[in-house]
């Protein structure tokens, strides 16, 4: 018998490796047809090895770890990594067969997806606060360099608002990580243990309060950039609109919850801290602006891309409302809401992606009658905007029923502006989803592709967003009871 | 205690170098002064680095100290010049607000950090507090030069400038670990804004780099 060293056996290990070295592989594919398909496979492996994490729990270790927390957000970032890739090689068929796209920057985007999916999952792993944000500044960078894939004025001006934007932002969050350092280092002593939280988090209390609260200021306006929360909202909707589909879909899924689970590891170093800053009533403000904003920003879009984009900072909005609420039963509709928002709004950029490649726009002014039109697409995205807008069945009523029942049971007054601004988002999303589903079908020039695409590429396109639509009814209806469990003990945790 | 004392007045010094050409990028009007300003940044940063290496007894700060000096006080300013030469930018920078009310908004900047990071600070060392005070004032500055110059090459500037006193505070902090690998995720970042800048986009695409000349779309044409 040959003994396989113990790394081979970890999970983590290969969670990491494998999207680390696909990037590096998928750099040097020629073929964007292989690697597209590559691109799903890698991703299928990874997904496979994070459903692993399940039985095999790694100790933790100096750099990396997992939790009750962090294994749920693994397990998400891997199947919508996996997911989107299956979307992505549908989507790239037809664009570069429109030749909106050159082999040379297929190779980049495939390459640069990895790259992306590595640098969330080492940001969800880190157990360093040092790791994690070198992780984040990567990710940042890696979808700046997508976000401007298309080279056109406006992909470039997205691309530098963003990284201009997420620049400062995570400039000001590695302030606050060495603020945190200093707070940490007298109890903790010098080096890696004072930014390791498997270690933090169990001497917290005696970490010194003033530092800690300085430091919470700066993480949640750094860290908060990249959340979205209004008013830091601004790169936000043109970095969504600008790039391709697939990334607004893993932008908006993945990494504002990537950004938003930074933030509450911090607040759960603040909560074991009684003298420090509460940090709940400044997560409810920025929750709450974000709601606002966004709710009343989304009745005078135009693009599609862009509606959703800012339905995006509402609903990240409403999460920091949640967590900044605390409590078990808020933490868990919190918790909730981050799983339902990923697989809804990356099910909806799916359908966005197939419907702007059907019609050839993104203006929803030009989009009517998708239902007559494109039945199947039409219905799907149909059932999407009802999901988010938060109606039942689907996932996102529950956890927003939760939100708002759990505020009126403890704060009545702050359920008020929660409440109208969910009103007036369903209004908008409404409104705009029947003048683009419903009425007199508009003409469809769509991309020039030559012929149909065959019915293979038309079901891997669609597959993804039925999945993804399907979990979250399913979510909606009935969630399985260790689901229930394990969210309550992340709840707890959270504090 | 002598040693000590020197150490600290030493450290106070050069930290003090650092935002004083934060200051000075704010008053320069002319774009190859700006730049020349942030080489001396960057220089008095790696002077600050390699001081902390030598204190606290640290090598690896060395490493800071290097790319300090090597890829931000000389690369970076040759490829900045060169890209203004390249491009054909304004030589005059280009302010949303005035030098005057900017330096004093900048003056009210420092003293928001002394007052914020002293009293916060009192468990700590005298070296540490002040050289987090001064690195936050560094970073304030920074972030006000970007929001008062136009121009994109005086933003990246500036986004240096923030970074520089990012670095300041991280060598400040006495056994930080990972230090030496922040720096390079930061030149890595500027490294790629700078050739994105230049090779891809912005040369091909747009006449000029003032932003307000950007801005044109808004991305709701009806």
């Amino acid at each position: 018998m040959v003994q396989l060293p113990p790394d081979l056996l970890n999970p983590l290990m290969w969670i990491l490796a494998l999207p680390l070295s696909g990037a590096a592989f998928l750099a040097v594919v020629p073929r964007w047809r292989q690697a597209a398909w590559l691109n799903v496979l890698i991703s299928l492996g990874t997904f496979l090895a994070s459903l692993a994490l399940f039985s095999h729990r790694p100790e933790p270790g100096n750099l990396l770890f997992i939790d009750d927390f962090n294994i749920y957000l693994v397990v998400l970032t891997a199947f919508v990594g996996f997911t989107t890739a299956m979307f992505s090689a549908a989507y790239i068929n037809r664009e570069s067969k429109s030749k909106r796209l050159s082999p040379k920057h297929l190779r980049f985007y495939h390459a640069m997806y990895q790259a992306f999916l590595f640098t969330m999952l080492l940001a969800l792993t880190a157990n360093n606060i040092g790791v994690m944000w070198v992780a984040v500044e990567a990710a940042t960078l890696t979808t700046v360099l997508m976000v401007s894939l298309y080279r056109t004025r406006e992909a470039i001006e997205a691309a530098w608002k963003y990284f201009i934007l997420c620049s400062v932002g995570i400039g000001l969050a590695l302030f606050g990580t060495i603020l945190v350092y200093l707070a940490a280092q007298p109890v903790m002593g010098d080096g890696a243990p004072a930014m390791a939280w498997t270690l933090m988090i169990k001497r917290a209390s005696l970490f010194q309060p003033e530092l800690m609260s300085l430091a919470f200021a700066f993480l949640l306006v750094g860290y908060g950039t990249k959340v979205g929360l209004a008013p830091l909202h601004a790169w936000l909707p043109d970095a969504h609109a600008e790039g391709p589909t697939p990334i607004s879909a893993v932008l908006s899924g993945l990494l504002l919850n990537v950004a938003l689970y930074a933030i509450l590891r911090f607040k759960m170093l603040m909560a074991v801290n009684p003298q420090a800053l509460q940090p709940g009533p400044l997560m409810i403000g920025m929750g709450c602006s974000s709601i606002f904003i966004a709710a009343f920003m989304l009745y005078r879009r135009g693009d599609i891309k862009r509606l959703f984009a800012y339905s995006s900072v509402e609903h990240m909005g409403i999460m920091t409302f949640a967590f900044g609420m605390g409590g078990p039963l808020a933490n868990f509709a919190g918790l909730l809401h981050m799983t339902m928002h990923s697989l809804v709004k990356s099910a909806i950029f799916f359908a966005v992606g197939l419907i702007t490649q059907a019609t050839g726009t993104k203006r929803i002014a030009d989009i009517r009658g998708l239902t007559a039109s494109q039945p199947l697409l039409g219905w799907c995205f149909v059932v999407g905007v009802l999901a988010i807008a938060g109606l039942p069945p689907m996932g996102i009523f529950m956890s927003e029923f939760l939100v708002v029942s759990s505020t009126f049971e403890r704060n009545p007054l702050l359920a008020v502006p929660v409440m109208l601004g969910l009103l007036v988002t369903f209004g908008a999303l409404i409104l705009r989803m029947t003048g683009m589903a419903f009425g007199e079908p508009s003409p469809l020039p769509g991309l020039d592709i030559g012929k149909r695409p065959s019915a293979f590429t038309y079901s891997v396109g669609m597959l993804p967003m039925g999945a993804h639509l399907l979990l979250a009814l399913a979510a909606g209806i009935y969630l399985p009871e260790p689901l229930v469990v394990w969210f309550q003990s992340v709840a707890k945790m959270l504090g | 205690m002598s040693l000590g004392h020197f150490a600290y007045s030493t450290a106070h010094l050069i930290g003090a170098t650092v935002l004083m050409m934060g200051f000075g990028l704010l008053y320069q009007r002319r774009m190859t002064a700006v730049i020349n300003t942030y080489s001396f940044q960057a220089m008095a940063l790696a002077a600050a680095a390699a001081w902390q290496a030598y204190v606290q007894n640290a090598p690896h700060l060395y490493a800071t100290a290097a790319i300090a000096l090597v890829f931000k006080g000389m690369l970076v300013p040759f490829a900045l010049n060169w890209l203004v030469k390249q491009l054909g930018i304004h030589r005059t920078v280009e302010t949303a607000l005035g030098i005057g009310p900017t330096m004093i908004v900048g003056v009210g900047l420092v003293a928001l950090s002394i007052v914020l990071v002293l009293p916060v600070t009192e468990s700590a060392t005298a070296m540490t507090r002040e050289n987090l005070a001064l690195a936050m004032s560094v970073v304030l500055l920074g972030l006000l030069m970007m929001i008062t110059r136009r121009n994109a090459v005086t933003q990246v500037v500036g986004f240096m400038a923030l970074e520089n006193g990012l670095i300041l505070a991280a060598v400040g902090a006495k056994g930080m670990p990972l230090v030496v690998e922040i720096s390079i995720a930061f030149s890595v970042l500027v490294a790629m804004t700078l050739f994105g800048i230049f090779f891809f986009r912005i040369r091909e695409r747009f006449d000029t780099l003032d932003l307000a000349y950007l801005e044109t779309f808004r991305g709701e044409r009806q």
